[in-house]
């Protein structure tokens, strides 16, 4: 049954066209994913890999990583369209929310696990500081650090949903409007095309990590 | 670049809850040789090496690199006129080999080309094959790994070389072979290293000068090897030194002293009557060669004019030591492991030169050990 309202929803031509076609959402879901990914990456990367360079913080870290999970998203959006109203703004807020913990304390402990005898050496040879977490850390902890990027890209693909409960577009109109007409091909139409998006999402990190770390991390890891 | 002379005075290192790990050490570290730095755990030597490269701050005191205060550079120009060498070699895992080893002179400004050039050239040196170039460190063995560290050192041509243990985590015959290659690169290039070991053995080896510590980070002797072994300054010296040190000292005098007999040699095709003219009263058997000269292994005369020499019959001689070169501890070691009680001297070409007894190796050691005696007076 399932198969056949997918079937019905993508055979259908109206929906390939027009400010409500699947291109259309697909455009401002993928909108709105790279931009909650980039303000969590600019807020969690920097933290994370000073904290982890420098090994201080891993407490105050986990703290607020914690607090950041309990958070619901849900509730987080409602909340900011109550205080902000309607807008990019209040979804945003939860979305980076979201995905800033995982980026967080991933890319915390995979700086905190990089073996320190080359960072010894390195150091005992004249290396900066900034050279020793660029040159020697970051290519080491890179696999650790993307995994935490993708997890927390997933999180959003899947969550950015919610972007139309407030008026905005994205896959989750598709959701939200079906259920509101008990149009349930439209939910299940909408509901795979976030799923596709969140497979293409782990097929792109798969190829960054093919391509951005060196064979030699790779393979002794 | 030689090395250059390094002058530890009266520094002491104490972390703020009160340990102190190096106490008023004052050392004066001579140029273009091997310091080693030995001492049970806790002792301070790597601290003590530590604060060389400044990767540790002396408390107190100060120290000075051919009469220049360290602390009167900027930290890193200091580190990177100086190799570091650590335990586990800490080789950059997403780095190749060549761009591991060129990781100095690119941090000096040199041009790639030129850095992977400089690299390639330090692979010959430290006795890496050129064909590991493009690997990366996992797919090399300890031993390898450690000499691509040794290589990354030198790779600036520092005066100076700090080795941290660097040696201690392979397996001893990988070990000989690395301190070895260490000794003829030393024979090369005349660096200053400071070498920090926990094995007694390893610092006698390698050594020109050792530096005894104690727990508490005290310094107990610095002296030669051989004075160390001749003359503990004091009872824990003596038993960090171990048992048999008798015998590891004769490591420190040539057997080219020793007198040895050539007429106890016999050839594999000898006849009856040359075997009864070298038969003598002292010596009870006679050492049969091949026709090239190279042991075959003891026969008693009266055994071998019986008849036709059969090799396998022969008692086995044991391990020849070199003539010349040998020391009087494997002269000696050659003579314990001989079944006859004689050790059989060989050239380079592993033909036999001549044999000596027990007794008069005894002699030699009684004679070296009389010597060795007036010599450390006079060095006093």
């Amino acid at each position: 049954m399932i198969l056949n309202f997918v079937n019905a929803f993508f055979s259908d031509h109206a929906h390939w066209t027009g400010y409500d076609g699947i291109p259309t959402r697909v455009g401002e879901h993928v909108g709105y994913t790279l931009l909650a990914l980039a303000l969590a990456a600019a807020i969690g990367l920097p933290v994370g890999l000073l904290t982890g360079h420098y090994g201080r913080g891993g407490n105050a870290l986990s703290l607020i990583a914690t607090a950041g999970r309990a958070l619901p998203t849900f509730g987080l959006l409602v909340l900011m369209t109550l205080l902000l109203g309607f807008g990019l703004v209040n979804v945003m807020i939860p979305l980076v929310v979201l995905a800033v913990p995982p980026i967080l304390v991933t890319t915390y402990e995979a700086m905190r696990s990089v073996d320190p005898s080359p960072v010894d050496a390195a150091r005992g040879m004249g290396m900066s500081e900034a050279g020793i977490l660029f040159r020697v850390e970051l290519p080491v902890a890179l696999p650790l650090i993307l995994s935490g990027l993708r997890s927390a890209a997933i999180q959003i693909v899947s969550t950015a949903t919610i972007a139309a409960y407030v008026s905005l577009g994205g896959l989750g109109r598709y959701i939200v409007d079906g259920l509101y007409q008990r149009n349930y091909e439209k939910v299940i139409g909408g509901a795979s095309c976030v799923a596709v998006l969140a497979l293409a999402t782990l097929a792109l990190f798969w190829a960054v990590a093919r391509v951005a770390v060196s064979p030699g991390v790779r393979r002794s890891a | 670049m030689f090395g250059a002379l390094i002058r530890i005075d009266s520094v002491t290192k104490r972390y703020p809850d009160g340990t102190v790990a190096v106490d008023r050490l004052s050392l004066e570290i001579p140029d273009r040789s091997i310091t080693v730095l030995v001492g049970p755990s806790g002792c301070g030597k790597t601290t003590t090496l530590r604060m060389i490269n400044r990767m540790v701050e002396p408390s107190e005191g100060t120290i000075l690199i051919d009469g220049k205060d360290i602390t009167q550079q900027p930290v890193n120009t200091l580190r990177r006129s100086m190799g570091y060498v650590i335990q586990n070699a800490g080789l950059f895992q997403h780095r190749t080999i060549v761009d591991n080893i060129a990781t100095v002179p690119r941090m000096l400004g040199w041009g790639k080309e030129k850095a992977r050039e400089r690299a390639r050239e330090l692979m010959g040196r430290v006795g890496l094959d050129a064909s590991l170039a493009k690997r990366y460190p996992y797919q090399l063995s300890g031993g390898q790994q450690q000499r691509v560290g040794v290589a990354r050192a030198l790779a600036a041509d520092p005066p100076v070389l700090l080795m941290d243990e660097p040696f201690s985590a392979v397996d001893p015959i990988v070990r000989k072979g690395l301190q070895d290659e260490l000794l003829r690169i030393q024979d090369e290039l005349g660096k200053t290293i400071v070498f920090v070991t926990h094995d007694i053995d390893e610092a006698v080896k390698l050594g020109t000068m050792v530096a005894v510590m104690r727990t508490g980070g005290k310094l107990a002797q610095f002296a030669p090897p051989a004075e160390l072994l001749s003359d503990p300054a004091d009872a824990f010296v003596e038993d960090f030194l171990g048992a048999d040190r008798g015998i590891r000292r004769l490591s420190f005098f040539p057997s080219s002293g020793l007198e040895l007999l050539t007429s106890p040699i016999v050839a594999v095709d000898s006849t009856a009557e040359q075997i009864a003219a070298r038969a003598t009263e002292d010596v009870p058997y006679l050492l049969v060669t091949d026709l090239e000269g190279r042991p075959l292994g003891w026969g008693e005369p009266d055994e071998l004019t019986a008849g036709e020499i059969a090799p396998e019959r022969l008692l086995p001689y044991g391990r020849p030591f070199t003539a010349g070169s040998g020391t009087l501890r494997a002269a000696l070691d050659c003579a314990v492991l001989s079944p006859t009680g004689w050790a059989v001297a060989v050239d380079g070409d592993g033909r036999a030169t001549g044999v000596v007894s027990q007794q008069t190796i005894a002699e030699a050691i009684r004679g070296a050990h009389a010597e060795g005696r007036t010599d450390a007076k006079a060095a006093r």
